[in-house]
């Protein structure tokens, strides 16, 4: 079964809010109606949001660090947000794992932005219905555009590339990868909603180099650094002279 | 979690109107036994069930406010299967639907005997519609205390204590109002009624303390180490991504200080159950003065109100850690 997700690398993300701008962007001017702000140039700007970059400092002066942190949607495989739904306007697609709101038949409750423990859900007061991060559900499928323009928004924004996009159930795509390799983990295990999407932690940079990569392995002659160093200004070539 | 005045208006209301019917069918099953004298069909029940249902109406209209779309409500009664607020939506008018017909079938004296108990009690028809009736009204205030008390990370809610609460509380300004109209259409009732709602406002109490005690030593389970996945003992949040506000902070915080908070607390304490409880003894002495009672009910009413606000004030939602700042 597949599970469409996002991986977002915590460590490489620079907090410039592309994927917000081109988040909205995209989703206000799609078929699903405008995602509708109140007092855009007011002193009270406010609107409808499916994605959020927010700003933390870890650690005590003077050792901080300056996370930056991409919100929306996780896309549960145990969503708490859908059971609880009276209409069934919140729902799980069974084909890719994306949860979803039916514009047309939410009654504007709120009941499941209660329900979801991350505040993912933005309720629209013009429209008066409940909304969130689709994935760009209609950019993935769609014929009339390319391998390369059929992922989220957000992603395709990200100068930095924090943002991985694919199959977390398939063993072999990138962002499975990514969550084996780099550690990727969930957002508050502690209620059992199993988010689908997967924050990647911050590392420490350092350089890596193993001996192998000093002294050439595949010397033939197997004697690097046996003998003596040539003088830097004699001439030297592989395989010829022993340097 | 901010307090919308429709889904206090919603409860507090629906709480009175079942509460109401069950002390009327309390009443009626009494006098089956012949514990209590007959009432007049006429005057007492179907009476009764016009207040109650006025009741029921008004908590149905307030909830309706709280719909951003009302005019897709029907819709809600689908997902019963696993939604309590669609299971609620369908319980509220069947209940409704049933006191209505109780009451019409006082009105008219429709009251066709259907069985014989063997000690020669006759069940007529509105002892079994009163019957369904007490039946789904015990399931709608545990429709509606379960919408709060089955998300389990509003830890203040996620308890059977919340349940009991509804129940206790509905049934406490219920049998109130019993008393109330008691006083007006069989005064030789007044003291049943106001005997169980000092019971039943006294157990509410009770209940409603151990709710604060328990939620008062509540430990958060999530915090921001785990709401961002980082293991450092030291976090701050430097912003939360905008500055004017968003649905996130309007909907999930109260916006009052803990002082408010406080003072909310004491205030219901006092108006919901000590209060009404000191009125209601008068009703019991006997001297009962109907203006008494009728402010025994509405000082309860106020503070169930007051309750309710605090309710769903004091329930902290683990998204107010995303929202802690703003620069
Ligand atoms: S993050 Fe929230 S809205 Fe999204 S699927 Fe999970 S519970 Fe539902
Ligand atoms: S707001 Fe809409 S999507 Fe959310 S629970 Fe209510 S009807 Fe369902």
């Amino acid at each position: 079964m597949t599970q469409l997700a996002l991986v977002i690398d915590l460590n490489v993300c620079v907090g410039c809010h592309a994927c917000v701008t081109s988040c909205k962007e995209w989703n206000t001017s799609g078929a699903a109606g405008p995602m509708v702000d109140q007092n855009p140039y007011g002193k009270d700007p406010t609107g409808t949001f499916f994605n959020r970059v927010q700003t933390f400092e870890v650690g005590e002066f003077p050792n901080t660090e300056t996370v930056h942190f991409p919100k929306s949607c996780l896309h549960c495989e145990d969503p708490p947000c859908v059971p609880v739904c009276p209409t069934g306007a919140s729902y799980k697609r069974k084909e890719d794992g994306i949860v979803l709101v039916d514009y047309d038949k939410c009654i504007g409750c709120k009941y499941c932005s209660w329900a979801c423990p991350y505040g993912m859900r933005e309720f629209d007061e013009a429209q008066k219905v409940m909304k969130k991060c689709t994935l760009c559900v209609d950019r993935l499928y769609d014929p009339q555009m390319t391998e390369e323009e059929r992922r989220p928004a957000c992603v395709r924004a990200c100068p930095t590339s924090a943002r991985l996009y694919g199959d977390i159930h398939d063993p072999e795509s990138a962002v499975s990868h990514a969550i084996r390799e780099a550690g990727g983990y969930q957002l508050m295990p502690e209620w059992g909603a199993s988010p689908a999407n997967h924050y990647l932690p911050r590392r420490k940079t350092t350089l890596r180099l193993r001996h192998d990569e000093i002294e050439r392995a595949d010397n033939p002659l197997k004697v690097d650094g046996l003998l003596p160093k040539p003088g830097k200004s004699e001439p030297s070539l592989d395989d010829v002279t022993t340097w | 979690m901010h307090p919308a005045f429709s889904v206090i208006f919603l409860t507090t209301l629906i709480g009175v109107g079942q509460g109401l019917f069950l002390a009327l069918f309390t009443a009626q099953t009494y006098a089956l036994f012949d514990l209590l004298p007959q009432q007049d069909s006429h005057a007492f029940y179907a009476h009764g069930s016009i207040l109650a249902l006025l009741f029921l109406i008004g908590g149905l209209i307030a909830s309706f406010f709280h719909l951003g779309r009302p005019e897709r409500a029907w819709r809600s009664a689908t997902q019963w299967r696993t939604s309590w607020l669609s299971r609620e939506v369908i319980v509220l008018p069947a209940f409704m639907g049933m006191v209505f017909l109780y009451g019409l079938a006082h009105f008219f004296e429709c009251k066709p005997v259907l069985a014989t108990l063997p000690s020669g009690i006759a069940i007529d028809l509105t002892v079994v519609i009163g019957t369904i009736a007490w039946l789904l009204a015990f399931a709608l205030y545990v429709c509606t205390g379960m919408i709060y008390a089955c998300l389990r990370f509003l830890r203040e809610w996620y308890s059977s204590l919340t349940v009991i609460n509804y129940i206790l509380l509905g049934g406490a300004s219920g049998f109130t109002l019993a008393t109330v109209f008691a006083a007006v259409a069989a005064p030789e009732l007044v003291r049943f009624f106001a005997g169980w709602a000092i019971i039943i406002t006294l157990l509410g109490l009770v209940s409603r303390v151990a709710s604060l005690i328990r939620n008062a030593r509540l430990k958060p389970k999530s915090t921001l180490q785990t709401a961002i996945g980082i293991k450092h003992p030291k976090i701050v949040q430097k912003t939360q991504g905008f500055m004017g506000g968003s649905f996130n902070t309007r909907e999930f915080f109260h916006g009052r200080s803990a002082a408010f908070l406080r003072s909310i607390k004491w205030i219901f304490l006092l108006t919901a159950f000590v209060v009404p409880v000191l009125l209601l003894a008068t009703g019991l002495s006997g001297v009962a003065a109907t203006e008494l009672l009728l402010l025994a009910f509405v000082v309860q009413y106020l503070g169930l109100m007051a309750e309710r606000w605090f309710f769903f004030a004091q329930a902290n939602h683990p998204q107010n850690l995303y929202y802690q700042a703003i620069g």
